[in-house]
Formats: structure tokens, C-alpha cells, sequence
């Protein structure tokens, strides 16, 4: 599969890591020269810092000797007016801030359209781990984790935000809800859990950061 | 925490995993593990109306009418069940709450009664912590007309070179870890063929339905070796029995509630009163925290178990224990060691009493008595502060006398336990045993 053209260079590193977690390859173009060096799938164009460049990007992008297709735009809630006269030059849009969700669905619905492009059911990869995020299995070397729910709602959330360092309370609020009355140490058992199930070997992909809480494996992006 | 959600997970998992059989848990008044096995297909109806059958055929769970009850699947408590050997299906267990037929919470549950007095001490802000020492025997067979032989004749601590004992503890410590249970530590304990399987702290209902599940899975691997593990708190004379000993601390949000920095024994007024609580009422919960006649074999001087109503800070004699904490890790460790407990005890039920009574000494301000300095297994009875009671009788008897424990456990197992026991009791009574037969047959 081609990769998704990114604009500008350097990318916006929350749709690079939405990009990254969905699986889809990307390559970053900051100008007609970059564009015309590859081939594309499609292109994400974000006009949050710059918007007349980016209509400008997008413009230049769907010239008919380019024709680079689908195009998504990624705008700020005050722009959404100035898309009006400029239909021809994306296929949707995405109002920023965006969720990562939502964006992801676009992205997705928008490859979808394209022949001979499948994207396989969503699935978090970190090194040897496994999670598929439909059929709520996880597997690691290729070995599956028998979780309970809690153990795998938790796993999921670490996993798809490697490097953060989460909280106990942040991650009771957000893997439990807010309405779960157990206390904080509830989030240490399941940790402890996860661990014992990941096995020996990969135990350390969840790792404690003291006084502060837990962080799951490396950032993929820097910090 | 969405119940369609995890409805949706547990069957989802099934399906995807290709689980045959699932196995609905739950445990009678007594403690042990009940189960019915359905098939995956009729897990979803469980959910939705629960599994109806005749709660008079569980001990405990009968009464005069409407015996009928359901049991409704808890789905956060599904596990997947990996075979003991490879060649065996994977099942799933989960555990079960019992309702009557119009869904109000079956009395004689001793897992819904635990949840009640959850329940109560959350309302006071409270979580419940526990973590388990477990002791058991590994016997070279379960026949009951031989005195029982233990494997091997190593001693605490002791690593053993050739020692089936310790391949078939690996292996249980291997299914435990891989069904959810941590275990902190695992050694030979002091006597013949005894072991200690410590387990990681958790909240209380978790960490009883994992004591359940402990207990099966030591005997399930023992048995796949053609070997017998017993929790029978005293198989054997003249060796130590085999107690629970159990750590419990209570949380409020992330911080440790049994803390105190500015304390000299770094105990927190709440600790005080839980452990004030504890003493105070100690007789009157034995008889559900060492419910069998056999319990009280192991409560005697000599043999590592408590017999007096006392508390200490690192002395093992005393009832309530205060483990010295790592430096450091005081605001994580602070915690109090319950030690009277043996591990044929009901665990819901056990726990429920052990927190109703620290509960009760923080809600009234029990004074903390002045902690045992001495070392009690050696000192006379008359030094140590009263006596734990000396045979299930008399701890019956402080049972019944107990608005605590009536409050605690709920009329129902309440009255049925006294029942019971004092029914064990007479069978008990009655028994001619073979130290009245060597002692008195040739001399009188």
C-alpha cells in the first residue's frame, strides 16, 4: 500500500500517531517537489498553523497531472466557513482539535473507497503484543493472553498511548469510570495481574514510575 | 465500567477462543466451591435471567420454601481456564452472585454478603485490602484409614534436590499466575511436606474468589501427580498446622489509611481502632474464622499459631501482628496480619467479619490496648490476656452471643452456621477417639 502523504513537514504528531496506531504508512511532503517525488494513497492536509498555505497545498495537490486522491483536510472550528468555495479540493474534512477516533474513521472510510486498499480490523502492534481492538483478543509472541475484561480494557488503553505516564486516578477515571468505587489500588492488582499474565519476558513493558503511576513501553515519537 | 460492554467481552472471548464448556462458581455457607457447566451458547441467557436451580441441594442455602434461586454470572470475574495438561480444553470459569427468584440478593450468598460489608466500608471511605498466607500439605494419598504421609521431611525454607513437592508447587504457582492470581512468595514451610503459597494483595472480594480458586488449583495439580493437598488446618500431630494468615489494610483512595507518619509505631488512629476492633472481638468471629472442629487442634502453645487475644509489632506470637515495613515503603506497607485464620475457613465470610470488627473499633473508638511484649508461646496463659476460644464449642458459643457477627453475616448464615456446627460439634462429642482408647482401654 502507498503511503498517505502528510502536510506540512514535520507532520502534526497527533495525526502521525493516530496514522501509527492504525497502521497506515504515511510519509511527510512539505512541497509540490516532495509531492511529486512519490507515490500516494491519499493525503492528510492539516491547516491548523497555516490555512491559506494549506488550501493552497491542496490545491496544488489535485492538479490534475498530480491528481493526488482522496484528500483530507484537517481544519480549526473558525475555518470551517472558508472550506465554502474550496469543495474541489478535498473529499472530507475534520474539524480540529479532533478526537483520535474520529479522525481514524475518516482516514479509514476515506481508504476504503480506494480499490485493492483493505485495512485489516483495528489492531494495536507493540513489539511482540498483539491487541485486536474488534475481536478483544490479545496475544503476545503469538501466544494468547487469556484477560479479564478489566485486565484487557487496561492493557488497551496503556498500549495505545506508549510512553505516556499515567496516574492511578487517571487511569481509574478512564479504564474504570468515574461511577467504580474501588480505590486506587485496584489499579496497582491489575497491573500486578497484567504482568504475571504478559509473563517473565514482557513483564516490563508495564513500567512502574514511581510516586507518579504507570507507562506502558516507549514513545514511538519522542518526548 | 459498562456491563454490556463486559457481557460483550466474556462472549466475545468465548467465541473467539473456541472455550467448550464455562463453569458458573460460586461457594456455599461453608466454603466450598460449587459449580454447574454450561455450554457457551446459554451464557448470554445467564446474563440476561441467570441459571435457576434448587438452592436446598447447597448446604447453606437451604430453607423451608422457595429453595428455587439464580445464579446470575459476574462477568468482571471471567477467566479462562487453561488445561492442567496441554491436551485439555480451555474452559472458563466464572463466578456467580445468587438471587432469589425476584432478584433481590439470596441471604444465604456468602459471596453477596461479602459485598454487603464492602459495600459498608466504602460508605465509610474505606477500600479492603487482603493478601493470604496459604498453608497446606502435600500427602502421599488421601486414604482415610492411615495416618496421612507427608513426601518428604525438609523444613522451612528448605530447598530439597530431589523433591517432587517443589516441581508440582512450580507448576500450581505457573496456573495460578496464568488465571490472574500473583503469588508474592512460595516456600517449604516448617513441617514435613507443608507449603506456604503467599499471595499479592488485593481488594477483598477478589482476593476471597481467588482463595477459592487457590484452593482448587493446588489440589487439581497435586492430583494430576497422584498426590493429595490438604488445607485440613491440623492433619497431623505433633507438627505445626497449617494457618491463613492474612494481611488486610485499609485504603482511602491512594493513600493508605493505616499510616501515620507522625505516629511512633507509624500507626494511624484508624489502624488503632481496626486492630482495637479485631481484639475486641476475636472470640466472638473464631468460630467463623476457624470453622472446623479440627481448627482448634492447631490453636495450641508450641506450634506457631495464636492462642491468646494479643497484639505486637513483629512478634508472632501475638493474634494481631504489625509487620515491620520496608524503609521507605511505609505508606505502601503498613498493614496488620490477622493470624488466627486457617485456610479451611470460608473466605467471604471470614473476611466480612474481620472487617466488620475493625470497622466497628474505628466507628466506636475502641481504646488499642498495650501491645504483648513477651514472647507468648513461651509465656504462661496467665501473662498473654484472655484466651482464644479452645474448641469449636465455646467459640459457637461466643458466636451466638455476637450482634457483631448476627450483623455481619445476616440472619440466615448466621443462624444456619450456628446449626451446623453445633451439629458437627455433637458428632464430634460423641466420637470415641484412639487417644481414649491407648490411654484408658488397658488401664481402667
Amino acid at each position: 500500500m502507498n503511503p498517505l502523504l502528510l502536510w506540512p513537514d514535520p507532520p502534526s504528531p497527533d495525526v502521525v500517531r493516530v496514522l501509527d496506531l492504525a497502521g497506515v504508512p504515511w510519509s511527510a511532503a512539505g512541497d509540490e517537489a516532495a509531492a511529486r517525488a512519490g507515490s500516494w494513497s491519499g493525503a492528510v492536509v492539516v491547516a491548523d498553523d497555516d490555512p491559506d498555505a494549506a488550501f493552497a497545498m491542496a490545491r496544488t495537490l489535485r492538479r490534475s497531472d498530480l491528481a493526488v486522491a482522496p484528500l483530507l483536510l484537517v481544519v480549526r472550528g473558525t475555518h470551517v466557513a472558508d472550506l465554502a468555495d474550496r469543495h474541489d479540493v478535498f473529499d472530507d474534512f475534520c474539524v480540529s482539535p479532533f478526537h483520535p477516533t474520529e479522525l481514524e474513521a475518516r482516514v479509514r472510510h476515506l481508504l476504503a473507497r480506494e480499490p485493492g486498499l483493505e485495512l485489516g480490523p483495528e489492531v494495536i502492534h507493540y513489539d511482540g503484543l498483539v491487541l485486536n481492538v474488534e475481536t478483544y483478543q490479545a496475544a503476545i509472541d503469538e501466544r494468547p493472553l487469556d484477560l479479564t475484561y478489566m485486565e484487557y480494557e487496561l492493557l488497551k488503553f496503556l498500549a495505545m498511548n506508549p510512553g505516556r505516564v499515567y496516574t492511578r486516578e487517571v487511569l481509574l477515571s478512564q479504564v474504570w469510570g468515574y461511577e467504580y468505587y474501588g480505590g486506587a489500588r485496584t489499579v496497582d492488582v491489575h497491573v500486578r495481574r497484567l504482568r504475571a499474565k504478559l509473563g517473565e519476558e514482557h513483564a516490563a513493558l508495564i513500567q512502574t514510575v514511581r510516586s507518579v503511576g504507570y507507562k506502558f513501553g516507549e514513545s514511538r515519537w519522542g518526548t | 465500567m459498562d456491563q454490556d460492554h463486559q457481557q460483550n467481552y466474556v462472549l466475545r472471548t468465548i467465541e473467539e477462543r473456541r472455550v467448550r464448556l464455562v463453569r458458573l462458581w460460586f461457594t456455599d455457607v461453608l466454603g466450598q466451591l460449587k459449580s454447574v457447566a454450561i455450554s457457551p451458547v446459554e451464557l448470554e441467557t445467564a446474563f440476561d435471567e441467570g441459571i435457576q436451580f434448587d438452592g436446598s441441594a447447597i448446604d447453606g442455602f437451604s430453607r423451608v420454601q422457595e429453595s428455587d434461586v439464580l445464579a446470575f454470572p459476574d462477568a468482571n470475574s471471567f477467566q479462562l481456564m487453561p488445561g492442567v495438561t496441554d491436551d485439555d480444553e480451555l474452559t472458563a470459569r466464572i463466578f456467580c452472585d445468587i438471587t432469589n427468584l425476584d432478584r433481590s440478593p439470596f441471604q444465604g450468598d456468602p459471596r453477596q454478603v461479602l459485598k454487603r460489608n464492602l459495600s459498608a466500608a466504602a460508605e465509610a471511605g474505606y477500600q479492603f485490602m487482603a493478601a493470604p498466607e496459604v498453608e497446606f500439605f502435600y500427602l502421599a494419598s488421601d486414604d482415610l484409614g492411615s495416618t496421612p504421609v507427608p513426601l518428604d521431611n525438609a523444613s522451612y525454607f528448605d530447598l530439597t534436590t530431589f523433591d517432587e513437592n517443589s516441581s508440582i508447587r512450580r507448576r500450581t504457582i505457573q496456573r495460578l499466575e496464568a488465571t490472574g492470581i500473583p503469588v508474592e512468595y512460595s516456600f517449604h514451610e516448617d513441617a514435613p511436606s507443608q507449603h506456604e503459597i503467599d499471595l499479592r494483595y488485593a481488594d477483598g472480594l477478589t482476593m476471597a474468589d481467588s482463595v477459592m480458586a487457590l484452593r482448587m488449583i493446588v489440589r487439581e495439580v497435586a492430583m494430576a501427580s497422584g498426590v493429595h493437598a490438604t488445607f485440613m488446618p491440623k492433619p497431623m500431630e505433633g507438627v505445626q498446622g497449617s494457618g491463613m494468615h492474612t494481611h488486610v489494610s485499609l485504603w482511602s483512595g491512594d493513600t493508605n489509611a493505616f499510616w501515620d507518619p507522625e505516629d511512633p509505631y507509624g500507626l494511624s488512629g484508624v489502624a488503632k481502632g481496626f486492630i482495637a476492633g479485631l481484639l475486641h472481638h476475636a472470640r466472638e468471629v473464631t468460630a467463623v474464622t476457624n470453622q472446623l472442629v479440627n481448627s482448634y487442634k492447631r490453636l495450641v502453645a508450641g506450634f506457631e499459631a495464636p492462642v491468646h487475644v494479643s497484639w505486637a509489632r513483629n512478634n508472632r506470637s501475638a493474634l494481631v501482628r504489625v509487620p515491620v515495613t520496608k524503609q521507605g515503603k511505609e505508606d505502601q506497607d503498613t498493614r496488620l496480619e490477622y493470624r488466627s485464620l486457617d485456610p479451611a475457613a470460608n473466605p467471604y465470610l471470614a473476611y466480612s467479619v474481620i472487617l466488620a470488627a475493625g470497622l466497628k473499633g474505628i466507628r466506636e473508638g475502641y481504646e488499642l490496648p498495650d501491645e504483648a511484649t513477651t514472647n507468648l508461646f513461651q509465656e504462661g496463659s496467665a501473662s498473654g490476656g484472655e484466651l482464644l476460644p479452645q474448641n469449636l464449642s465455646i467459640a459457637l458459643d461466643e458466636m451466638e452471643r455476637s450482634e457483631l457477627v448476627q450483623d455481619a453475616l445476616g440472619e440466615h448464615i448466621f443462624e444456619w452456621v450456628l446449626r451446623n456446627k453445633r451439629a458437627e460439634w455433637d458428632a464430634y462429642r460423641s466420637h470415641v477417639s484412639s487417644f481414649e482408647i491407648q490411654r484408658y482401654l488397658r488401664s481402667w
